[in-house]
């Protein structure tokens, strides 16, 4: 995953990003920090295709995928990519395990083997007891981690996860983001957004946006995190 | 380098319970909107059903009656009516295709239900005389007693019909003493009550004497007011042109020959024109129900712009969005569409039912209207889903 010289102006001439360059290397955790309207989110989204920059490329394994239509976009969200919000985004009404299987569905998964995977991914996320709860009889931190679930069940190339602790307490949060390094130590290529700089502290990467640029891009050496 | 993944295409499967899910989770709502459409449909399937009913109830009742007969009658003219020869019966018989002839004249007396009575009480009731095989030509039925015969022709006897009956206050016929009305006079015992006539209503509200008696209890001229007939089917327009010279050589043009069966139809006829106004009505029905399907598909992908985003990050495309909220609509109008169906069927069978109809259901009216509701709910889904489906990933999460 690389972003090479990405702008992003609004209509009205609001320049969110100027000329970003940042490269995410299979494996890696990423923190993306900064203050709000420094164009950390923006960041975030054109990376995930969510977006379209209007300067510089983006490349997904490689390949360009400024310019493809929106349908092969969609595929590549789908299969390669894993979002998790801020707000977890689940369906009301249907089960954990049916909200997971809805990120299978697009990533093209034969509805036969759907369930059995989003299984393995609740169980991943330490909700194996909860497959049949619905949203409503969640708390905030399970159902942030169906989110989770939800995001890594098709095995992308590299989970966003926009200020994913954002709206959770303390404890919740923490256990949220020991989730989450526990599946980058099991291999999953994640970048996490958050103003948090206690959390950005403790990751393995941390790159600073302010204004639109990228102030600084600090890695620890392996080991000397918690 | 490894290729980018190819397009995903949802399996029909997938798409339905994208359909259903909106549904499924908001049923309330959906019943609302759907119940535009299915009053639109059940009315679309009752103004067509029930004339049809109707119109297989009259071919039932015309098949049972015959559409054989035929009635001539003295047409009116300003100098008045010519009355017909007292021999044209028995000449009209001799028609080959003609199985039966007979006939009733008007004997120009009045009823009432006792001397003391003023006779313009029961002016409505006109005094005939008829022929004795009158009941082989219209098929009567008695609803008591019996028909006059060969016997009480002569006699002072008199057979009511049906309206004539309610009018004078016979029920029904007390054995003894058996009832009397007066007629010109002279008192008459009641032997018999018609059933309504289908084919010949005015026999309904007249009573019936014998010939004979007529002639000379009543003075009656023996000339005939109205002559029935029944003639082989196939040649029943053949007769039909031979009937007014046989009835009157001299004056075949004052003959009037019609046939009741024709009459009857055209009476249902007019009935059913009122069906196209009501037809519009479920027109105006539809298309309000469609706008309020319309109305709930636009508040849903307002509520939904989350729901949409997240599917978006999960890798819908535009067109797979865009036919989620197509197929949603189309089913919930097709929902309302079913329940139409069955709302319009079972007022058909209810209406049915209390006109003693058999029921029928026109098959092309049911699938018309299932297939406009489908057309409706594509068409009302379609700007929404195009709303939708045209959002950002970003915008549709922020919003």
């Amino acid at each position: 995953m690389e972003v090479r010289e990405v702008a992003k102006v609004y209509p009205g001439g609001v320049h969110a990003l100027d000329r970003v360059s940042l490269r995410v290397e299979p494996g890696e955790f990423v923190g993306i920090v900064g203050p709000s309207g420094s164009g950390k989110s923006t960041l975030l989204h054109i990376m995930g295709t969510l977006e379209r920059a209007t300067g510089g490329t983006v490349l997904l394994s490689g390949h360009d995928v400024g310019d493809l239509p929106d349908r092969r976009l969609s595929a590549v969200r789908g299969r390669l990519l894993g979002f998790v919000f801020q707000q977890c985004y689940l369906t009301a009404g249907l089960t954990a395990v049916e909200n997971v299987c809805t990120g299978l569905m697009y990533a093209g998964v034969a509805a036969s083997r759907r369930r059995s995977l989003a299984l393995a991914a609740l169980d991943r996320v330490g909700l194996a007891a909860r497959i049949g709860h619905r949203p409503h009889e969640m708390s905030g931190g399970e159902r942030q981690r169906v989110a989770i679930a939800r995001a890594l069940v098709h095995e992308p190339a590299l989970i966003l996860a926009d200020e994913p602790t954002g709206a959770l307490d303390g404890a919740n949060g923490a256990g949220v983001l020991a989730l989450l390094r526990r599946l980058n130590e099991e291999g999953t290529t994640i970048a996490v957004i958050t103003h948090d700089r206690e959390i950005a502290a403790e990751l393995p990467r941390r790159v600073e946006v302010r204004d639109g640029r990228i102030v600084s891009d600090v890695r620890q050496p392996a080991g000397s995190t918690a | 380098m490894t290729p980018l993944p190819r397009t995903v295409r949802l399996s029909p499967w997938d798409l339905g319970r994208l359909g259903l899910l909106g549904i499924r989770t908001r049923p309330g709502r959906v019943g609302l909107s759907a119940f535009g459409i299915a009053i639109g449909i059940a009315t679309m399937i009752a103004v067509t059903a029930i004339p049809a009913s109707g119109q297989r109830a009259l071919m039932d009742q015309l098949s049972a009656l015959g559409t054989n007969l035929l009635q001539a009658s003295p047409q009116e003219t300003p100098q008045g009516a010519v009355p017909f020869p007292p021999e044209s019966v028995d000449m009209v018989a001799r028609i080959g295709p003609v199985s039966i002839a007979s006939a009733v004249a008007n004997t120009h007396t009045k009823i009432s239900r006792s001397d003391r009575n003023g006779e313009q009480d029961f002016a409505g009731i006109a005094v005939l005389a008829t022929r004795l095989n009158l009941p082989e030509a219209l098929h009567l039925r008695l609803r008591a007693g019996r028909f006059l015969n060969q016997a009480t022709a002569a006699l002072p006897t008199v057979v009511l019909g049906a309206d004539a009956a309610i009018q004078l206050g016979f029920d029904h016929l007390t054995a003894d003493p058996p009832p009397q009305v007066f007629i010109g006079g002279r008192w008459f015992t009641v032997i018999g009550i018609l059933e309504p006539i289908p084919l010949a209503p005015d026999i309904d509200s007249t009573a019936l004497v014998g010939w004979p008696a007529a002639e000379s209890q009543l003075g009656f001229d023996g000339q005939p007011t109205v002559i029935y007939t029944r003639a082989a089917e196939a040649q029943i327009d053949a007769v039909r042109e031979v009937m007014a010279r046989t009835i009157n050589p001299a004056a075949p043009g004052s003959v009037t020959v019609s046939r009741p069966s024709d009459a009857l139809a055209a009476k249902r006829a007019t009935e059913s024109t009122l069906s196209t106004l009501f037809l519009g009505l479920a027109a105006v029905a539809l298309l309000v129900g469609g706008i309020g399907v319309a109305n709930t598909m636009v508040v849903a992908v307002l509520e939904r712009r989350h729901e949409i985003g997240l599917r978006r990050a999960l890798g819908a495309s535009r067109g797979q969005v865009r036919i989620q909220f197509v197929i949603e609509s189309v089913v919930m109008a097709f929902a309302g569409g079913g329940a139409g169906l069955l709302l319009g069927v079972a007022a058909t069978i209810g209406y049915a039912r209390y006109q003693h109809w058999p029921v029928v259901i026109p098959l092309a009216s049911a699938g018309i209207g299932l297939g406009a509701a489908v057309v409706i709910g594509a068409v009302a889904g379609l700007y929404p889903a195009v709303r939708a489906a045209r959002l950002s990933p970003t915008e549709a999460l922020a919003g």
